[in-house]
This record gives structure tokens, sequence and C-alpha cells, in this order.
């Protein structure tokens, strides 16, 4: 089911976004603060962030299922770990996607992530969604909850914990914290806002709408 | 006193050697370690070749495993439990395998290329390719493309297997193949590539010369293309 943005009725309705689940929160945001009015927003499972070969299909299918209702889709998806298959289907149905290879990208920036994962490769990342959800999301899928032991079979290779916070919540903040205590791993914490997952949704707020046909005399 | 077993307690050292192995493919499919180990000592104290309980109890018993994982019946969490319990059978075999000096099948360089540090998919894969009887040297995690070739140059491996879980890091195995290419190396080693990102397409397009899904299918394509080279020559 698509989030209306306002009370706009569909058949005036010009762009829609069909999106991870895990940004659903950070899209309708990122609509309402800049009354983009003319986007809607329509988002899949965020449980395929673990299971990514799930996405180029889903959104495939959903693009389909909604484009001729508007004059334009939009995917709201990097590259999600689909290995390129996400741009392949992208390039068949003449749609284009968020940049990047993953949120953590998108929200901090591709350059200064760059910087980020090149300081330290051994990093793990969780957005807002990802410590709002991290017991079911990281805990419950890789097992731990059941399998403690298994923690360093995962985590091992890993140094540090960077919670790259969306909003200022301090309630996220703890709780990305205990994340990182839970999985032994240093933390630390960035304030990236939306990133490019805001201009590239703004930018498309202000693609102009296809006209309406002239009268004809 | 010795504890009374459980009635529906399985004795291991009661059962016979072709109910003791189905079994431990049950205890490797439940992720048992404790028992893989006993099971594992069982058979060697029947007199079993460690090569057979390696093929017959340990390595038929991930195979089953591999499928399960790929048909989703499985998951990451199982197969990793899986994994460590195979490694506990291992450590006991290991050494036994090396006194009876038995050629490897071929040698593999293995390991998770630049800018990568996910080892779980690689570290499978050689025990699987140790478990098919290759000789494995495994060089960790973010590896560059200086010590893939010194690897290379050291062990003259029949195969050089890569491994990469990001979208981002996958791109490195191709700087790899080229830098092959570059030195006129390509032909000397047949490569192998794998990771939760890859596909066939990306394999051909990088010049790979096969795309493993999982382990077991790295072990079984390892095998053919060793085998079809000799053949070959």
């Amino acid at each position: 089911m698509p989030v209306r943005t306002d009370a706009m009725p569909a058949s005036k309705r010009r762009v829609l976004v069909v999106a991870c689940g895990a940004l659903a929160r950070e899209l309708l945001e990122v609509v309402r603060a800049n009354g983009l009015s003319g986007i809607d927003v329509e988002c899949l499972p965020a449980s395929y962030h673990n299971t990514p070969d799930l996405i180029p299909d889903a959104v495939a299918a959903r693009v389909l299922a909604s484009r001729d209702r508007y004059d334009k889709v939009y995917v709201g998806y990097a590259d999600c770990g689909t290995g390129g298959r996400l741009d392949a289907v992208c390039e068949e149905l003449g749609v284009e996607r968020l940049p990047g290879a993953h949120c953590y990208q998108f929200f901090t920036g591709a350059e200064a992530f760059t910087e980020l994962q090149d300081a330290e490769i051994g990093t793990f990342y969780l957005t807002d969604y990802l410590a709002r959800h991290f017991d079911r999301l990281v805990i419950g899928f890789l097992g731990l909850d059941r399998h403690p032991e298994l923690r360093d079979d995962y985590f091992g290779n890993y140094t540090r914990l960077v919670y790259l916070a969306q909003v200022d919540d301090p309630e996220l903040v703890v709780r990305a914290e205990a994340a990182a205590d839970r999985l032994g791993l240093r933390f630390e914490h960035r304030r990236t806002g939306y990133g490019e997952l805001a201009t590239s949704i703004v930018a498309l707020g202000a693609t102009r709408p296809t006209p309406d046909p002239l009268p004809i005399a | 006193m010795a504890e009374e077993p459980l009635d529906d307690e399985v004795v291991l050292a009661e059962l016979s050697d072709e109910d003791l192995t189905a079994q431990m493919h049950d205890d490797l499919y439940d992720g048992l370690a404790d028992e893989i180990v006993e099971g594992t000592e069982i058979l060697l104290e029947r007199g079993w070749d460690p090569s057979r309980v390696l093929n017959e109890a340990l390595v038929a018993g991930m195979r089953i495993v591999g499928i399960d994982f790929r048909d989703g019946i499985l998951f990451v969490p199982e197969v990793l439990l899986a994994a460590n319990a195979m490694k506990a059978g291992m450590a006991i075999l290991r050494p036994l395998l090396a006194e009876t000096g038995a050629e490897p099948i071929g040698k593999v360089v293995i390991g998770t290329v630049k800018g990568d540090i996910h080892d779980i998919g690689k570290n499978l894969v050689g025990m699987m390719l140790e478990g098919a009887g290759f000789e494995v040297f495994d060089l960790g995690i973010n590896t560059d493309v200086e010590q893939f070739l010194a690897a290379l140059d050291e062990h003259k491996p029949d195969l050089l297997g890569m491994s990469a879980l990001l979208t981002t890091t996958m791109p490195y195995m191709k700087v790899v193949i080229d830098t092959l290419i570059e030195k006129s190396l390509r032909e000397e080693y047949m490569i192998i590539v794998g990771g939760a990102p890859l596909n066939e397409e990306f394999s051909e397009a990088i010049g790979a010369d096969a795309y493993c899904r999982d382990a077991a299918v790295a072990s079984e394509t390892a095998e053919r293309l060793v085998a079809e080279r000799r053949a070959a020559v």
C-alpha cells in the first residue's frame, strides 16, 4: 500500500518511490519536511536488507504494478548487496535508483564514507533503523540469541561499530552503544542526517510534471 | 559410577558403522561438535582410515548441509554451527592425514580480497577443499594483489580462489586477474570466485574460470577443474 503524503487524489500524483522498508520513516520525513506533496512512497519489506537476492525481482514487480498510475517511478534502494542485479532491473525498466552501494554510503556521502571505511575496514555500521531493530535484524537473523557463542565467528574481524545517526535521539544512541557492547566493538557515533537520500528525493520532487496535452483547437 | 544413558539417547559406540556415519551426518546438521569428535574417535578406533572418516562421515555430512542451505532450509547460523562441528572433527583428523603422507589432489591459494574482512564463506570453502584432499593455503582477509602474487609464486598452486561479501570489494577480483594477465601468469592458474553478491555473469565478466555459489560447489568445481586440466596435458 502506498503511503500518501497528503490528501491529493492519486490521479494527480506524479512520482512514486519504491523503497526499502528500512527507509520508510526517513523518506516520509524528507517528503514532509520539504513539502513534496507530489511524491508517494511504497515500501518493500525491510527484512530484504538481509536477503538482497530478493530485492531485484521484488522491486521489478512493484514498479510494474504501479507505473501506470504515475508519471515517474524511482527506486529507493542503493545497490544494497545485489551485485549490480538491481541496476540491471532498473535499466530494463527505465527507472533510476538512489546513489551508491548502500544506505550507509548515501547517508554519509560517498566521499566521507570512503574515508570512514578506509580509516578502519573492520567497521560495522548501524543506521537509526538498524539501531531501532538491532535485536531482530542482527541478533535474531544471525542466530546470536540462540547461539551467542557464534559472535566471534561473525564479528571477530570487526573492531568498531559506527552509528550513523539520521536524527538526534538519545534513546537510539543508548541502543547503538549497547549493540556495540554486545558485539564486543568500540563505539562511535556520527550524525549524518539524511545525506544524499534527502538531496536525491528533493531533486526528484523538483522534476517537472508531464504537461497535459494541449487542447485541440 | 558411570551415568546411565536416557532411554532415547543415542549411544554412538553401540551403533554399526553405517548407523554411526548416518548419525554423524545428523549431528553435523545439528552442529553438535562434541558428538562429531566422539564419532570421529570411534570410527578411528574401529580401524577406519582417517581419509575415509573425513569423506564418508564429515564431508558427506557437510554436503547435505550445503544442499539444504542452497535450498533455503538451513540458514547462516546453522551452517556456521555445522562448520564448527566439522572443524572439531578435522582437528583430530588433520595430523593423522598428514602422517599418512598421502599426496594432495591439488593445491589451492584462497583469500578474501582487499578491503573486505568477511571470511565465513571463505573458511568454509577452505575446509571443504581440504576435505576433498586439496592442500589449502589461506591468505586470510583483506588480501591485496601483491599478497596473492607472492603466495602464487611461493606455493605454485593449481587454483586461486577469491572471496568477497561486499558489492564495493568484489571488483578487486578483476584487479587481481588483470594483474595476472599483465604479468602473463593468468594461464598458470585456474581461478574460482565466490561470495554473496557475485554471480555467473560477474565471474565471466572479470575473466574467472568459475563462479561457486557455495562451499560444496567450490569443492566440486575445484576437483573438476583440476581433473580437466590434468587430462588436457
